[in-house]
């Protein structure tokens, strides 16, 4: 017997400029199944969803290739509207709610029940009179199918996260001819009982005929909810799966994939010895409050000349754990540097401990992009440790000479491209951006050095450039390294040993070369063996 | 091609400091050609560019920082006229060139720079903190601060318990009188140190002493931003989490960048009363801020971006315009006063010129 897909999308292809995003790519969803689409950070899965949705960043970028059916029939979808018209509906991952509004007035938006008054037969229906009872009745039929408690007269401010994203959903299935439903990383947010209430409705409302997409990269609410499965990597189709037939460890393995690119040649003899108890770092129940990363209890240690990788997903936490370290966002828990503890809530403290820090976020914390590379190399050294600077009689002014050649050491050291230390950064390519960045790092002699996403917007020369630098200080210099990345590839070729973060919480620490099953459940919050933490 | 290099040198002049120097040059030949003494005006545009260097160089720190142009420089100003009032009181210049014949005005001019700095800089803090509170609108906080204090100290100057002849009202009394003279304590005394003319009684009056210590205050300014603090505040101000990242007190940096142009105003007003003969307080600090504002915008700075060079043309241009327009005017359209209006446009347009073309927040891109 033929399935009877409500949506069936093939060989969908989408280039945005020379970077091709999604290669060939196929989606099947039946009636009334809920469907997972699965990848990791970059996969491709918000591209396709976008495809579906007809959203105005693909049409304004050359457009895709591939077919779309909608209930059976070839549908060219160009806009959202046409998307909403055809019954597809998404629940997004940030609320789009108005929190002066009460809950029906919400789930109403722009498909309010009206009656004509007076004035509307004058001057057009947009003074049409609200049908407050109607559109009362209509949200509360909505809730009550998702089993929602709440008044439909509250205001939606000052509602826990769990109730908008409700209210969300109430929205999207209070619309007429719904056949399917999007639901964006819904559990992302949402506490452990709430997450397991928003799994039960959308079996719920599967079960009422309408299929469901559900984009998550949490392994085991799939295999708890879903009837089957996508998975996707680096932009191509890998597998479609039944649900009942997998196992959460094939899943992972096919999520993560093993990429054969060797991303460091050499980085010199390995002739360190790393003792097991000679920790130079400890963080003890480690908590940021970093808004999109928080960190949730983290414990680790980190040995004396070993470089550490801390990978996972996007959003997860671990770019928080540096950024905690370093005090730029408040965070409780102990820090100790070889047994001495930081007092995070200091800024600058642990620089002053020599733990020099390279931020994720290049451009926007990294550099001072109006100024030359020079003071961007000397500045953090200058300020946190009294260098580069020279008397001249009574003040002490920045010495300029000093500051010159020591950056056109770093420029050589580094191979820098650039036109001199004179050059403003904002002008540099990515890749020696970064090494900019790096130069800063070292010029404080590090102790600890912790790089986030080293790699980040830069090509794959530089990339390899960069990592194999830092491989070389860690071998050469003996010099402790952090290294975060979510690219776990990348950790795989240089690190000693790799932890995983999700959801703010460690899932584990292995070594390079273990399983991708491994990786993916972790990655996917679950601990060895499938079990949830 | 051409064209995009011509496009090019009117971005690295800027536009309203392209217009505003056109028009002075404009000017300059029209009173030329209507027989308008030149020479004597230049001498006047010379004297109150140095009169306004400082209040005008008060502007840097507090772009640098990131806060943008201090509209509230009032509030040194009126420390500034706090200070050469005690310097007065005391009858400084009279007890030191008792002692000392011919060092009295500098002792006295010193006394009122030192205490009027001091009082600043406490002000200063406390402006420093209260614009923390209010990151985001300080442009409009500034504003109304510098207008509100300008009328808080119209109660206390009316109220002020000074005592001396020259301070007083001419009935007796208390309080500060409208306009009071600096003849008896250091009028014109930069202004006449080493003073000389260009082209004999007639000609250019450069006043030397003016000008060396507008100099002096501007290097001052400039290697103050080559230290280890001035470089933090400046890097506050362009890029704060960078700031962070490297382990600065963003907050604190600015309530120093804040103070030291609080500062900067009060040794600027100094400097100007000395220029001007007369101390006045009330209302006539008033504008001061909108002037000091336009003339640093007007030499080519941005609400985030500011050099000492920009001080300085900017602070000429303005002045140059705001001086020969007058003459230029009423021998072109006798009878009326379109001088002020003109300076008004002026001020105000290229502020709201600056204002317009800031992008608003960060300045990373």
């Amino acid at each position: 017997m033929e399935t009877n897909y409500v949506l069936k999308m093939d060989n969908i292809s989408k280039r945005y400029g020379e970077s091709r995003v999604l290669k060939d790519v196929q989606l099947h969803v039946a009636a009334g199944e809920i469907h997972a689409l699965m990848g990791e950070n970059g996969a491709g899965k918000s591209t396709l969803m976008n495809v579906l949705f007809g959203m105005p960043v693909i049409h304004s970028t050359g457009g895709f290739e591939g077919t779309i059916e909608f209930a059976g029939e070839r549908v060219d979808i160009s806009s959202p509207q046409k998307a909403m018209e055809l019954g597809i509906g998404m629940v997004h991952q940030e609320f789009m709610l108005i929190p002066g509004f009460t809950v029906v007035e919400n789930i109403k938006l722009g498909r309010e029940i009206t009656t004509p008054t007076i004035a509307s037969s004058v001057f057009g229906a947009s003074l049409e009179k609200l049908d407050r009872s109607a559109m009362a009745a209509d949200a509360r039929k909505a809730l009550d199918t998702i089993g929602l408690g709440i008044g439909e007269d509250q205001l939606v401010r000052g509602m826990p996260v769990g109730y908008m994203q409700f209210i969300e959903i109430a929205r999207e299935i209070d619309k007429t001819g719904m056949k399917l439903l999007i639901f964006d990383e819904p559990t992302a947010v949402l506490t452990e009982s709430e997450a397991d209430r928003l799994l039960e409705t959308m079996q719920l409302i599967a079960s009422k005929g309408i299929a469901i997409i559900f984009i998550t990269h949490r392994i085991d609410e799939v295999i708890r909810v879903s009837d089957s499965m996508t998975v996707l990597r680096d932009g191509s189709f890998v597998s479609r799966l039944t649900t009942k037939e997998s196992t959460a460890a094939q899943i992972a393995e096919l999520m993560i994939g093993r990429k054969v690119e060797k991303l460091v040649d050499d980085v010199g003899e390995d002739t360190r010895s790393i003792q097991d108890d000679d920790i130079m770092l400890r963080l003890t129940d480690f908590h940021v409050d970093m808004p999109g990363e928080r960190v949730r209890g983290v414990d680790l240690t980190l040995r004396r000349g070993e470089i550490l990788g801390i990978g996972g997903l996007a959003g997860q936490g671990k770019v928080g754990i540096s950024n905690g370290i370093l005090g730029l966002y408040p965070s409780r828990g102990t820090v100790e540097l070889d047994g001495e503890k930081i007092d995070t809530a200091k800024l600058g403290e642990a620089l002053k401990k020599r733990i020099a820090f390279v931020s994720e976020d290049r451009r926007g914390v990294g550099l001072l992009l109006e100024e030359s590379i020079q003071e961007n190399i000397a500045f953090t050294s200058m300020q946190i440790q009294n260098r580069f600077l020279k008397n001249y009689g009574p003040v002490k002014l920045m010495d300029k000479a000093g500051i010159r050649a020591h950056a056109q050491e770093m420029i050589e050291k580094l191979d820098i491209r650039c036109t001199g230390p004179d050059q403003y950064v904002g002008r540099l390519s990515g890749g020696n951006q970064q090494k900019v960045c790096l130069a800063r790092a070292l010029t404080m002699n590090p102790a600890l050095l912790i790089v986030s996403e080293p790699t980040r917007g830069i090509d794959i020369g530089a990339k390899k450039l960069v990592l194999e630098l830092l491989g070389k200080m860690n071998r050469e210099q003996g010099m402790t390294i952090i290294m975060i990345s979510s690219e776990l590839n990348e950790l795989r070729s240089l690190c000693d040993r790799i932890a995983i973060v999700s959801d703010g919480k460690l899932t584990g620490i292995f070594a390079p070369d273990a399983s991708d099953a491994e990786y993916g459940m972790a990655m996917s919050g679950m601990k060895k063996g499938g079990e949830t933490q | 091609m051409t064209k995009e290099k011509f496009k090019k040198a009117i971005d690295v002049i800027g536009l309203p400091r392209l217009i505003v120097f056109c028009f002075f040059i404009a000017i300059i030949i029209t009173a030329y050609v209507n027989g308008i003494n030149v020479p004597s005006f230049f001498s006047s545009t010379i004297k109150y560019w140095g009169m306004w260097c400082v209040l005008v160089l008060a502007m840097i720190p507090t772009i640098k920082c990131g806060i943008g142009p201090n509209f509230g420089i009032s509030l040194g100003i009126v420390c500034g006229i706090l200070g050469t009032l005690l310097a007065i009181e005391f009858e400084i210049t009279a007890l030191v060139d008792g002692m000392v014949p011919g060092l009295g005005p500098w002792v006295a001019m010193l006394f009122a720079m030192v205490i009027s700095a001091a009082v600043a800089w406490l002000v200063g803090i406390g402006y420093g903190k209260l614009l923390n509170l209010v990151k985001g609108s300080e442009m409009t906080v500034t504003t109304y601060i510098g207008y509100s204090v300008i009328y808080l100290m119209c109660i206390v100057w009316f109220r002020a318990p000074f005592s001396s002849g020259e301070i007083i009202w001419n009935l007796g009394g208390k309080g500060v009188r409208n306009s009071v003279s600096m003849e008896s304590s250091f009028g014109n005394l930069l202004n006449d140190a080493f003073g000389f003319y260009i082209g004999g009684e007639s000609g250019i009056y450069i006043p030397t002493g003016l000008i060396l210590f507008c100099l002096l205050m501007c290097l001052v300014v400039h290697l103050y931003f080559k230290s280890k603090t001035g470089l933090a505040i400046a890097a506050s101000g362009s890029n704060p989490t960078f700031a962070r990242a490297s382990g600065i007190n963003v907050d604190k940096m600015r309530v120093k960048g804040i103070a030291m142009s609080t500062m900067l105003g009060a040794v600027g007003i100094v400097v100007y009363n000395q220029g001007f003969g007369f101390l006045q307080a009330y209302g006539a600090p008033l504008q001061m801020g909108f002037l000091c504002v336009a003339s640093v915008l007007i030499g080519g700075a941005t609400t985030t971006k500011a050099t000492i060079l920009h001080v300085i043309i900017g602070t000429f241009l303005y002045q140059g315009l705001i001086i020969f327009t007058p003459p230029v005017s009423n021998e072109l359209l006798a009878g009326t006063d379109i001088s002020d209006t003109m300076r008004q446009i002026i001020q105000n347009g290229v502020i709201l010129y600056a204002l317009a073309k800031a992008k608003g927040g960060s300045s990373h891109e």
